[in-house]
């Protein structure tokens, strides 16, 4: 189980008060790792360092071994993230969404266009790919997002809150799908409110209590 | 893993998936063109109908009215993508962010610039500007309106992150705007007077040139600098 994302000594303030301090992790293939913490304890601000996004901290990021300021391309290559904006345009359909995601990841028409029905009818979308996306409601929308998980290939799921407005019979399918990429060689970090009831071991890094 | 490096992919994608966008939000884009031909048909009822007169102004006329189309519209070049979240998966994404960028800019041209070069004829009869002018004005539209695109992208970048970004989106982009003002209204008067237009037509030219190639990073490392917080 070789190494992903590892970060060392991170450290992260904002206005003075000091959200990640000293940091240590290793992400590693098959991990799934929960950030845990109250609300405003910089669970977002993390995954969003973690992705890249964010420049605003000290300490150093790895991936694979290399600095991720050095590997992006690679990194970006493998990353997929689902943050807490869904980056769903709602006059354009489920399908036409996800095509633009898709072409993002270099994938072709041919193959993208049977990628991204197998993706849509994953998560529950089948018969709802060309309905505009402001006529579904909050949790189809959400679902929509969530089929950006099966386009390509991806070695890392960094999600924000990715439970949110999914129904019961929502959250246990992205349990199962959660510990299905994990079983298959994939990393997840995530945060969530939710108790995860999955069958698989959850590495916890709790924010908030320095 | 296989690593693979989309290129193209990303720009074909990303200029087919604005144009839809606004294909299917037609009201935003009549917008700069409703602005840009009803400020103009008010110019002959505030300085009165004397050919002579408007003959002399229409080229500023026409070429402020236009800068001013495309200045407010540029505002909204990366702000439903900033709101929805869609910002930060372009820069997450394998895609090269130069060429994404690039995607968006040549959409807003032919969104705003396109049409108010195709519109510009109908402009300038009604301003009264000599039917020699006709076609330098629109070859200077045609370039010219795609510089003020990519340096209204670079503003846009710069203040998508802010709540009230418009008055600072003008400040910054409004003065970067003047040498295409300049060279714009010049070619438009070389054709009327009948001089050779080609001198300032082939500024305008080399000014696109050089916003097509460099602007696209400095637009990237704006929105890289908006999304970073």
């Amino acid at each position: 189980m070789s190494s992903l994302l590892q970060t060392v000594d991170l450290c992260c303030e904002r206005d003075g008060r000091c959200l990640v301090d000293r940091l240590n992790i290793d992400v590693r293939e098959g991990q799934i790792y929960q950030i845990e913490g109250p609300n405003g304890s910089g669970k977002t601000s993390l995954l969003r360092i973690l992705s890249g996004l964010s420049s605003r901290y000290t300490g150093d990021l790895q991936w694979r071994g290399s600095a991720v300021s050095v590997a992006r391309a690679e990194y970006l290559a493998e990353l997929t993230y689902l943050g807490h904006s869904s980056g769903v345009k709602a006059v354009l359909t489920p399908r036409e969404n996800l095509m633009w995601h898709a072409a993002l990841r270099g994938l072709v028409d041919d193959t993208a266009g049977a990628l991204v029905m197998a993706a849509l009818d994953k998560v529950g979308l089948y018969g709802f790919e060309d309905a505009a996306c402001f006529t579904l409601s909050a949790g189809q929308q959400r679902r929509v997002a969530l089929a950006r998980l099966f386009l390509g290939q991806s070695t890392l799921w960094i999600l924000d809150e990715p439970f949110t407005a999914i129904d019961k019979q929502g959250v246990l399918e992205l349990e199962s799908w959660i510990v299905d990429y994990a079983s298959a060689g994939g990393a997840v970090v995530l945060t969530t409110h939710h108790e995860l009831n999955i069958d698989h071991a959850i590495q916890r890094v709790t924010l908030g209590d320095v | 893993m296989t690593s693979y490096r989309p290129t193209a992919t990303g720009f074909v994608a990303t200029l087919r998936r604005d144009l839809l966008l606004a294909f299917r939000r037609r009201s935003d884009f009549f917008n700069p063109l409703a602005f840009f031909l009803i400020v103009c048909s008010l110019f002959p009822m505030g300085i009165g109908p004397d050919p002579k007169q408007l003959a002399i102004l229409a080229p500023g006329i026409m070429w402020v009215v236009a800068l001013l189309a495309c200045l407010l519209s540029s505002d909204m070049l990366f702000r439903s993508d900033f709101d929805d979240g869609s910002l930060e998966l372009m820069l997450l994404s394998p895609s090269s962010l130069y060429l994404q960028v690039l995607a968006k800019t040549l959409a807003h041209w032919l969104l705003t610039g396109f049409p108010l070069t195709i519109l510009s004829p109908l402009l300038a009869l009604l301003l009264q500007l000599p039917a020699s002018g006709t076609v330098a004005m629109m070859l200077a539209m045609a370039v010219g309106t795609a510089s003020l695109s990519f340096i209204g992208a670079i503003g846009a970048g710069l203040t998508v992150g802010l709540r009230k970004g418009g008055l600072l989106l003008s400040l910054i982009i409004l003065p970067l705007y003047v040498p295409v003002l300049i060279f714009g209204v010049g070619t438009v008067q070389a054709a009327v007077d009948g001089f050779n237009y080609m001198g300032p037509l082939a500024v305008l030219g080399a000014l696109l040139a050089l916003a097509a190639t460099l602007a696209p990073l400095a637009i990237a490392a704006s929105v890289r600098i908006s999304v970073d917080n």
